[in-house]
């Protein structure tokens, strides 16, 4: 680990390292930048990169088209309800795989990520139907639970990795001074998880809020969360890309802030164990 | 009160059988140690008391009631582990405290018994840090706190002091020795190291492969031993074994003599032959020496006799300290 990298290979990788980013993070650069042209700007050939005529008109249409704060509202609810309702399930399913495993834990484990392999569209007509019989489509709660089933194989899988790096002895320890299991759970394991849990409910509530495709489906105006606010600036009239892009700005712009602020713990968290 | 009683305790794992029937009574009030080599079985049968294991057959009774079953938080006993866990997001009081906070004991009577149980282990000036800032002595004091501040019928070590390096242990065990005397609570305490169980056990438990080899206190494990293995595994340097011939001309199949019980010299009576090497280290010498027809035995001598690698020499076996085993290994007694 002390091997000193040569000035001349620090510069390369630096500027490899700076590229790649940039173009990972150049789509939405270029989201940003459209969201202030005009529509004529928006797609003339040559694209012009930053010298055009700069205006915030397409957010002020966008805002008197269709509410945002309602959608916004909605993405909270369904990306916060889904996540939090997955981690109270999920903390106490990994617990028992990662401390109490029987000979099945492996299989049930690996069957719960085998769920994420099949293509949701496989399972939209039955999920339509049932929702559609039992009331839940276009409702809060009916996003709430397909999402928070999607993600719960993710959601236990990360704790289950967090969960097996705690030495077992401490949980014994907290046993035998006369800790319940619950009681080993909320005083004992989750401090101790704090920084696995924390970046396990990030990343859920970004997948949760980025979802589109159940969000689409499934809702149209009540409970429509930002996907579909996007989504319907792509209308049959034809595409309006500086518009479109003003909406996704907006949609992106509060995971993007929270994602700024909790990039530690996301880097960890998606590293799971290997950085500590 | 802290009476424990094994009756016929068996442990698989899997198929696998790890404790192979274990009946033993451990007295109110008495420290006891397990010993024995690694993957004996010792730690599986101390968890087994504390509950942290499920007993596959048999009954573990603690004060005449059978906890078979019972959670380990319901048997009223304190473990020290071997790695201390303590509980690394909380303050030193915090984990001594933990277990008479889990009890739902008062606020009041929680920091009189915290601050009472650092006084004892010198902890007060360390209460408010936490874990990571302690020495490992420190760490295992903690640890011990933990486990004297519930006040339990017994205390269950697991290795405590395997962690330790060697200065720290031998302090320790005076500590643990004389704090378990003072409290007078019953403790099963787990090593591997056989000074350790010499210096601090009222009585040992001497277990290999599963089985429970003898019991007894350390002076009777090392006077009378049972069979071969204890007699080999009690005592440093090892016991000699002679077989063959030599054991013959005593009525056994196998004899032992410590190194102690041999008496080394130039000239003098007994078995020729040739010291191979000797370890002199100013207190006691010991010679290894190679004798045609028997072996190579281990002799130890006080001081410095004058012997070194490469001089003949002559062994003489007290006879009073022959220990005679039969061919299965069990000790035959006069």
């Amino acid at each position: 680990m002390a091997r000193q990298a040569s000035p001349a290979r620090v510069l390369t990788t630096t500027i490899a390292a700076w590229v790649v980013g940039f173009l990972i993070f150049f789509p939405i650069l270029w989201m940003v930048l459209t969201s202030f042209k005009t529509e004529l700007e928006a797609f003339s050939t040559p694209p012009s990169f930053l010298f055009f005529h700069w205006t915030t008109e397409n957010y002020a249409t966008v805002q008197g088209r269709s509410d945002y704060v309602h959608h916004a509202i909605n993405s909270i609810v369904i990306a916060g309800g889904s996540t939090l309702i997955a981690m109270l399930i999920a903390i106490p399913a990994a617990w028992s795989m990662a401390f109490a495993p029987s000979p099945r834990t492996r299989d049930i484990l690996l069957w719960m990520l085998s769920t994420k392999m099949m293509p949701p569209v496989g399972v939209l007509v039955p999920i339509y139907l049932i929702y559609r019989n039992f009331g839940l489509l276009d409702s809060r709660v009916g996003l709430v639970a397909v999402l928070c089933l999607g993600n719960l194989p993710i959601v236990v899988w990360m704790l289950f990795t967090y969960f097996k790096e705690i030495p077992k002895d401490i949980l014994e320890a907290a046993r035998m001074d006369g800790a319940t299991i619950g009681k080993e759970l909320v005083y004992v394991l989750t401090p101790m998880a704090v920084p696995g849990i924390a970046s396990t409910l990030l990343l859920n509530f970004i997948l949760a809020w980025n979802e589109a495709f159940w969000t689409l489906n499934l809702s149209t105006s009540q409970a429509a969360p930002l996907t579909v606010f996007i989504a319907s600036y792509s209308s049959p009239e034809g595409l309006f890309w500086a518009k479109l892009s003003a909406a996704s700005t907006l949609a992106i712009a509060p995971i993007l802030v929270l994602g700024w602020f909790s990039q530690r713990q996301l880097v960890r968290g998606l590293t799971f164990g290997a950085v500590k | 009160m802290g009476r424990i009683t094994l009756e016929g305790v068996r442990k698989s794992f899997a198929s696998h059988l790890i404790i192979k029937g274990a009946d033993l009574d451990i007295d109110d009030g008495s420290f006891v140690v397990f010993v024995g080599p690694s993957g004996c079985g010792k730690t599986t049968l101390l968890r087994l008391i504390a509950g942290l294991e499920d007993v596959s057959e048999g009954r573990i009774l603690i004060d005449g009631a059978n906890v078979v079953g019972v959670p380990p938080s319901k048997r009223g006993l304190s473990m020290v582990f071997q790695s201390y866990a303590l509980y690394p997001h909380m303050s030193v009081r915090g984990n001594i405290a933990f277990g008479l906070k889990m009890a739902g004991l008062p606020k009041a009577e929680i920091d009189r018994k915290v601050e009472a149980a650092a006084a004892t282990l010198n902890l007060t000036p360390y209460l408010d840090r936490k874990p990571r800032e302690l020495s490992g002595g420190q760490r295992q004091r903690v640890a011990i706190g933990r486990a004297i501040v519930r006040e339990p019928k017994a205390f269950l070590f697991d290795e405590p002091l395997s962690n330790l390096d060697a200065a720290l242990r031998v302090q320790m065990r005076l500590e643990v020795t004389r704090l378990q005397r003072q409290l007078g609570t019953t403790a099963v305490y787990v090593t591997h190291d056989q000074v350790e169980a010499m210096t601090m056990a009222d009585r040992i438990v001497v277990l290999n492969a599963g089985r429970i080899e003898q019991y007894g206190s350390p002076l009777e494990l090392y006077e009378r031993p049972a069979n071969i293995f204890v007699a080999g595994f009690i005592g440093s340097p090892r016991m000699n074994f002679i077989a063959d011939e030599a054991a013959r001309r005593y009525g056994a199949a196998t004899i032992g003599v410590r190194p102690e019980h041999i008496k080394a010299s130039r000239d003098g009576e007994g078995w020729e032959g040739l010291v191979t090497d000797a370890e002199h280290l100013g207190s006691d010498t010991f010679l290894h020496v190679d004798i045609a027809g028997i072996g190579n035995l281990t002799a130890r001598s006080i001081g410095e006799i004058g012997l070194s690698a490469g001089d003949r020499a002559r062994l003489l076996p007290d006879p009073a300290h022959i220990h005679r085993f039969d061919e299965n290994g069990k000790a035959l007694h006069a």
